[in-house]
This record gives structure tokens, C-alpha cells and sequence, in this order.
């Protein structure tokens, strides 16, 4: 344990998530505004295609784009690392590190990484996610609710996420319920905050006029007040997704015995640097793939309801 | 809901709960006055206004008849007196009166269909009221647009959509704020011959806020002057004209034309430049 709070002792700038949190604001605020009046937007479509960009209108043109720094990044990796700049320790060649995937992968070991790394993402995304939408719904329209309790919850946000740590495994022992517990606390703020900004923009024109028509309390919420904050709703969800990455790891890095934060320590110690550069490139693939997903959800999301 | 079912005990043609609430009802206003901070609006209003008749409201710009109309929907609360619709007061949101406003104020995420079902009342079944919400959708002339989005329509369409919505509540008292105020000149005709047109099918009493005075000779039985009586700060009663003839009346009679006269100069423009 002693070499693990060391690890935390110097990673914890990096995993506190202090700078995604303080975007929220603008970002939710924003997103609101859209939200309110979606006639605002421009109108899809109606570009005169130029000859330069026709790759960027097509969605194959736009992933071959995507694909074009990675492969530039592999390639500089791949020739530095052949030509000696560096030692294997510091950084290893690309095919050393494929060779560790599949090293792991026959011993059955990498997808019980990636598997449970995976599960508390999930479980700690919905669980911190579904409160940050209900509380911040509660706190976004109630005036009492908003007294009572934003001064409260703005301060447990100023709170590291590691502070949290030594509690949580006190009370909680080192389990998954520490671990998926830590995950909803950084899933909930950024939802939290976004629903709780946007819906103080909601038209109130339109609020008036479904209550001029018998809706109150939850019928109202859920028929005028949450569809007009879809958009912020999801742009807060995306950030939850992205804090609940970071939390995962640093979770796993205190004290966890699989996952991929704790593939990173456990290579840190046996100096295997082809296996922590494995680690970090499988969060990065599993934080976009994600992400996109919660973005194909948005996209539709968004037809639907802005 | 207790106001619709005592309504059907009173009248024992109609059993049916939903039809119950058919009725035009009468509204009277008791000395309703109602200020904001230290503004006065409206000052002492006492009026009745007789089950199913049109009445139109006019007055100058900010004199208070939005609030007056918003005080018999239940949105504003007077300062003091009251508000009754048929003997009952008025107090929060009012479930025998619908209100349609000057925007038509649709879900911009919901199909017409959908927003017009939003006004129908609680404990609706889902097939009387899909079925009445077709009918509706017929009546204002939009079953060919029932599943677009309020956007993908016009802006008089949409205003149609808000007046099927507030039919949906089969109200008593139909309260309208400058509902055609932001139409064209065509359109805001067209939507004038609608409106008496569901008069006739919708028995309700209207309550039609309009800054237009031509639009108040067309549609009205009697047409409410409000404007500040008698040196006092705030609004009174200050004429009520009975708007003879019945409808559809002849926009250019000479009748018309000196009640318009008369409106004009009540409030406070010269006619004979007009």
C-alpha cells in the first residue's frame, strides 16, 4: 500500500478533475440557451459543396480524416523508437507493446481488466448520472430547494476527488462499492450542474401555458421542462462519461486488485512500460468509444426533442 | 373537476362527464383591482359578462387587459376582489376556462396533434380523447398538418393549433389575448370567420382582448372600453357598447362605422383622420 499512496501522492493534480468541472458552467449555460429557443439554430444543409471539402461532407471522408494523426503518431513512435532515440524502458516500440496485449490476452487476463474497468464505469455513469439529473432537476426549479441546498452541494463539489478516497474505504472497505461510489460522485456534479443551469432558461412562456393547461409538478418536468434541456442534458451526460473515466482510475489506482488503473501501478512497479502504455492506450479507445456512443444517443436525441 | 360534475347534476340533459363541462358560463369581475409594487393597473373593475356572449376588450396599449384576462385564467391573482366563473371564485389555475395567447406557445418537440392534446382535460380517456382532438384538428382546418412540428407550419397554422388546444379543454369561458395580433391581415380575417364559425359548434363564452377595433365590431356581442375613469390611476369600465346585428356582419355597414367612431374617440384617437 505504501508505494500505492505514493502513486496517488503524485497523480492526484492529474486526476482531480478540478479544470473539466469549472467548464461545466459555461458549457451548460450555453447549451441551455440552445435548448430554449432550437428555432435560434440554423438550418441544416443548404452548403454550396466546395471541390476541397467533399471529404469533409461524406462520413467515410471524415473518419479517414480522423485516422490521419493517429497513424502519423504511430508511425513517429514506430521510427524513433526503431532508430534508439529512447530505451525500451522509457518508451518501448509499438510491436512490444502490441506483443504485451497479446501476452495478456492469452493468459486471460486483459478482458478481465477491461471487463470490470468497464462495469464500474457503467454502474458509477448511471448511478451518479440518474442522481445528478433528479437532484439537479429538484434544486433547478425549486427556489427553496435551490437555498437549501446549492450552497451545500457547491461546496462538496470543491471537494478533490481523492479527498474522498480514505472515507470511502473506511466505511466502505476496498470493493466495488468504494470504488463505483467514488465514480457517481464524479458522474454527478457535471450533470448536476448543467440541468440545474439550464433549466432556469426554460421559456418561460411555454412553462406558463402547459400550467395554464392543468400540468404541475412531475407531468410539467417531464413534459415541457426536460425536453427543452435535452441538449444540455447530454452535453452534461458527455462530461459525466469523461469524469467517471477519471474517477475509475483513480479509484483503481489506490486500491484495487484488477481493472485498468490498476494495471498501470502494477506495471509502474515491475517497470513494464510497454504494459502502462497499453493501459493508457485502452482507456483512450474506451473513453472514445464511449463517448461516441452517448453521442449517437445525443444526435437522436436531439431530432427528437430540439 | 367538483365544478364539472356538480355542473352535470344541474343539467340532466347531458350525463356524460366530459360533455358536462360544455357549457357557456357566465364571469363576473367584483371590484378587481390589481397592482403591481406600487403600479396600479386595474382599479375597481365591476362587470358581468352574460353566459355565451362575445365579448371584446379594448383599450389602450398597457392599460391592464391581458391582466384582466389573465385574473379570470387563474395566472394573476387580484389584489383585491374577486373574479367568479358561472357563482364560483377564481382561485389558482381555473379548470372550466382555457386560454389561448398572443404566441401561439406550442412544444416546439411535439407534433400539433400532440400539443393540441396537451388541453385536454384531466381524466380524459385516450380514445374520446384522440377522437376529440381530430375533431378539433378538422375543425381549425389542420388534419393535413397534424403530425408536423409547430415549426414546419405557418405562423397562422400555428395560432390555429393554439386555439384547437384551448378548445380541447371544452371550456366554459374561452379566453383569447390578442390571439391574431401577430397575423397577417388576410390570415387574421380568415382566423375572425373561424373563430365565430366555432362559436357556433363550441358553446363558450368569449373573452377576446384585441387592439383592434374592426376585429371587435366584426366578432363582438358587446365591446368593453377599459381605459383610466374618473381621474383615477388604474383601469376602469370605462363604455360598454352593444355591437348591434348579427353575425357574420358586414365589414363596411354604416352602422359599424360610427360605433367605430365612437370606440376611437373613447380611446382617445380622432376619428376623422382615421
Amino acid at each position: 500500500m505504501s508505494a500505492a499512496e505514493e502513486t496517488q501522492g503524485r497523480r492526484s493534480p492529474q486526476v482531480n478533475g478540478g479544470t473539466a468541472q469549472a467548464t461545466v458552467g459555461s458549457y451548460g449555460s450555453s447549451a441551455a440557451g440552445s435548448g430554449a429557443s432550437p428555432e435560434a439554430a440554423p438550418a441544416p444543409g443548404g452548403k454550396p459543396p466546395r471541390a476541397g471539402a467533399r471529404l469533409l461532407n461524406t462520413t467515410g471522408g471524415r473518419v479517414l480524416l480522423g485516422l490521419v494523426v493517429p497513424v502519423v503518431v504511430l508511425a513517429a513512435w514506430h521510427f524513433s523508437t526503431a532508430a534508439g532515440v529512447f530505451t525500451s524502458v522509457q518508451l518501448p516500440t509499438p510491436a512490444s507493446v502490441w506483443n504485451a496485449a497479446a501476452e495478456l490476452i492469452q493468459r486471460g487476463e486483459l478482458w478481465n481488466h477491461i471487463g470490470i474497468s468497464t462495469q464500474r464505469v457503467l454502474l458509477g455513469f448511471a448511478i451518479g448520472g440518474l442522481l445528478g439529473l433528479a437532484v439537479g432537476s429538484l434544486v433547478g426549479l425549486s427556489r427553496v430547494a435551490d437555498a437549501l441546498f446549492s450552497p451545500t452541494i457547491g461546496a462538496f463539489r470543491a471537494v478533490p476527488s481523492l479527498a474522498w478516497v480514505p472515507l470511502l474505504i473506511l466505511w466502505m472497505q476496498i470493493g466495488e462499492d468504494s470504488k463505483v461510489t467514488l465514480i457517481s460522485i464524479g458522474a454527478f456534479f457535471p450533470v448536476f450542474t448543467t440541468v440545474y443551469l439550464a433549466l432556469r432558461h426554460v421559456d418561460q412562456n411555454l412553462v406558463e401555458a402547459a400550467r395554464a393547461f392543468g400540468l404541475r409538478g412531475v407531468r410539467l418536468l417531464t413534459t415541457v421542462q426536460l425536453p427543452a434541456v435535452v441538449p444540455s442534458i447530454f452535453s452534461g451526460l458527455r462530461l459525466a462519461l469523461a469524469q467517471a473515466w477519471l474517477f475509475l482510475v483513480a479509484a483503481e489506482l489506490i486500491a484495487s486488485s484488477m481493472g485498468l488503473g490498476f494495471l498501470l501501478t502494477d506495471s509502474q512497479y515491475n517497470g513494464r512500460t510497454d504494459r502502462l502504455i497499453l493501459a493508457i492506450v485502452l482507456l483512450a479507445v474506451f473513453g472514445k468509444i464511449s463517448d461516441a456512443l452517448v453521442g449517437v444517443v445525443e444526435r437522436w436525441a436531439i431530432a427528437r426533442w430540439a | 373537476m367538483i365544478m364539472t360534475s356538480t355542473l352535470s347534476v344541474s343539467d340532466d340533459v347531458r350525463t356524460d362527464d366530459a360533455v358536462a363541462s360544455e357549457r357557456a358560463l357566465p364571469v363576473t369581475f367584483e371590484s378587481v383591482t390589481k397592482s403591481f409594487g406600487e403600479r396600479i393597473v386595474l382599479n375597481g373593475v365591476d362587470f358581468s359578462v352574460r353566459a355565451g356572449e362575445v365579448l371584446a376588450i379594448v383599450g389602450p396599449s398597457g392599460c391592464g387587459k391581458s391582466t384582466l384576462l389573465r385574473a379570470v385564467a387563474g395566472l394573476e391573482t387580484p389584489t383585491s376582489g374577486t373574479v367568479r366563473i358561472d357563482s364560483s371564485p377564481v382561485t389558482g389555475l381555473s379548470e372550466t376556462s382555457a386560454f389561448a395567447f398572443q404566441e401561439p406557445r406550442l412544444l416546439p418537440w411535439q407534433t400539433i396533434r400532440r400539443n393540441v392534446a396537451l388541453g385536454l382535460p384531466k381524466g380524459t380517456g385516450k380514445a374520446a380523447g384522440a377522437a376529440h382532438v381530430d375533431e378539433l384538428l378538422e375543425h381549425v382546418e389542420l388534419s393535413a398538418y397534424a403530425d408536423h412540428r409547430p415549426r414546419e407550419v405557418s405562423g397562422g397554422m400555428a395560432q390555429r393549433a393554439s386555439l384547437a388546444r384551448a378548445l380541447a379543454r371544452r371550456p366554459g369561458v374561452l379566453l383569447l389575448d390578442e390571439p391574431f395580433g401577430a397575423l397577417d391581415a388576410l390570415t387574421r380575417l380568415k382566423m375572425q370567420d373561424l373563430l365565430l364559425d366555432i362559436h357556433a359548434k363550441h358553446p363558450a363564452t368569449i373573452l377576446l382582448v384585441t387592439h383592434d377595433v374592426d376585429e371587435a365590431l366584426q366578432l363582438a356581442d358587446r365591446i368593453l372600453v377599459l381605459s383610466p375613469t374618473g381621474g383615477h390611476e388604474g383601469a376602469g369600465v370605462a363604455n360598454v357598447i352593444d355591437v348591434p346585428g348579427t353575425r357574420p356582419r358586414d365589414r363596411s355597414s354604416a352602422e359599424l362605422g360610427a360605433l367605430r367612431s365612437t370606440l376611437l374617440e373613447n380611446l382617445g384617437v380622432d376619428s376623422h383622420r382615421h
